[in-house]
């Protein structure tokens, strides 16, 4: 930085999201919410290939209201009888918020015996999260969940 | 505390601390120092049943909490430099000792030794402090229960530590979380081993007495 | 140390779903944060997770930063015959881990 910090204006300019008077410190910023839903959209579409999504036979459960969300457990089920015939290939979770759509994508077979996983995931904001599942015969079922996600009421600011 | 986050703290298989417990059993038995002993070398299978639901501990006219114990112990006996505090190492002990106090009751005597270290700690919850000019028991004797911003306030009993907090997305010790509280109320945040700290350790213990110890608990 | 922690039940019988969880020892940086000098922490995290039964790939995960730190995938498994569960982890920097169970199918 080369020019002189001379004014109270050129010294709030450098600090990003200062100008936005009176907007929410949790609020994502219009512009960015609008980048990760097309980011979301474009998961999606890399996912199924442009193919429909269709809700149902996809069980997705995650607490409504988050105790924190930087571990979130989840689970997903997927109504089939996993057969060769007729089997679930693929579970994919998403979210809405965070800074990349992507939680988990898990490979799955006839051998599974079920088409069912849990894990715990990060959820940055409230929003959705998202679970399609792809089954034998190439079709994407999926189910959604809106979690409410609040920040601790004392940040730490990285203090050990 | 939801009953996910409590399903986490029963899982004694997958749950988030097991790295810390089987790092601790694992310290527990390296041999170190000049005379090769390890912890177990001296404490035998069980011999720590019971111990951390009695810690803080006086001796000597001094309060000296688990980590500091560890501490005493890899100096005076294996004769090896102390762990710092909050590290990877101590951690993992401090958790694995407690764990075999997991379910029972805590127990910390008011009595003739005690009771001067017990006054200071119960002055510490009560006074307000800090730039936010707030006491430990305005918010957690009056008002728990209750939600500051998204959270609930709890009763703030350390039944459960070393702790594998959400928030830190790893097991501390009970002082970084009470350096937590100050650095969060605006008051000086007392370093690691500070005799205050531990003084309100004992004294939050203490208030704890009968409850049973959960470590290594799951909180947010 | 690449900590990691598989429960497989030791028996089961012929076509029995079981039920495996794996849990690995990683902080999974996002890549995504930053230092209070607001420099952005590079990412480091598990990317993959492969169980083969016998030599067979049964199951298989892509994770991404949105995993929670210490990372824990449940999933099922027919038991199929007597053998050995083979799980690999893989992630950024050379990450690898590794973790074998064995078991009894009546």
């Amino acid at each position: 930085m080369t020019a002189r910090i001379t004014t109270r204006r050129q010294f709030l300019a450098l600090v990003p999201g200062v100008l936005v008077a009176g907007a929410a410190a949790a609020q994502l910023d219009p512009n960015i919410q609008a980048l990760r839903a097309a980011a979301l959209e474009a998961a999606v579409r890399k996912i199924t290939g442009g193919k429909p999504v269709r809700a149902g036979k996809v069980k997705l459960q995650v607490p409504p209201l988050v105790d924190n969300g930087n571990t979130v457990p989840l689970s997903v089920s997927v109504d089939s009888p996993m057969t060769g015939a007729d089997h679930v290939t693929a579970i994919h979770v998403l979210t809405e918020k965070n800074p990349q759509p992507y939680v988990v994508s898990a490979y799955l077979g006839p051998r599974a015996g079920r088409a069912s996983i849990t894990t715990r995931a990060r959820i940055a904001d409230t929003g959705k999260v998202i679970a399609i599942a792809r089954l034998s015969d190439g079709s994407f079922w999926s189910d959604s969940v809106s979690v409410v996600v609040t920040l601790s009421a004392c940040l730490e600011d990285g203090l050990i | 505390m939801s009953p996910e986050t409590r399903a986490m703290q029963d899982d004694e298989v997958t749950g988030p601390a097991v790295f810390w417990l089987l790092d601790g059993e694992a310290l527990w038995k390296r041999k170190e120092g000049p005379a090769g002993a390890a912890c177990a070398s001296c404490h035998g299978p069980g011999s720590m049943k019971g111990v951390a639901a009695r810690y803080p501990r006086v001796a000597s006219g001094r309060v000296v909490n688990l980590e500091q114990q560890v501490n005493v112990c890899r100096t005076e006996r294996q004769k090896v430099p102390p762990w710092a505090y909050e590290s990877r190492e101590l951690l993992a002990v401090t958790a694995y000792v407690a764990r075999e106090s997991r379910r029972m009751p805590i127990r910390i005597e008011w009595n003739e030794a005690t009771a001067p270290f017990l006054e200071a700690g119960r002055a510490a919850f009560n006074r307000r402090q800090g730039q936010l000019n707030l006491s430990c028991s305005q918010c957690h004797d009056d008002n728990w229960g209750k939600r500051l911003a998204g959270s609930v306030i709890p009763q703030a009993h350390p039944t459960g530590y070393p702790i594998y907090r959400l928030e830190w997305e790893a097991v501390g010790s009970l002082e970084r979380r009470l350096r937590g509280c100050l650095y969060g109320i605006r008051a000086e945040t007392l370093t690691y081993g500070a005799r205050e700290l531990v003084e309100l350790e004992l004294f939050l213990m203490w208030r704890a007495n009968g409850m049973k110890l959960e470590t290594p608990a799951v909180r947010p | 140390m690449a900590r990691v922690v598989v429960n497989v039940p030791a028996r089961a019988k012929r076509g029995e779903v079981i039920e495996i969880r794996t849990l690995a020892g990683h902080t999974m940086e996002t890549g995504f944060r930053r230092t209070q000098t607001g420099e952005l922490i590079p990412r480091d995290i598990i990317t993959q997770l492969v169980c083969t039964y016998n030599g067979v790939e049964v199951f298989r995960a892509e994770l991404h930063p949105a995993m929670a730190a210490n990372p824990l995938i449940t999933f099922t498994t027919v038991a199929a015959e007597s053998g050995t569960l083979e799980f690999k982890w893989t992630g950024d920097n050379g990450y690898a881990a590794t973790q074998s169970a064995s078991i009894t199918v009546v």
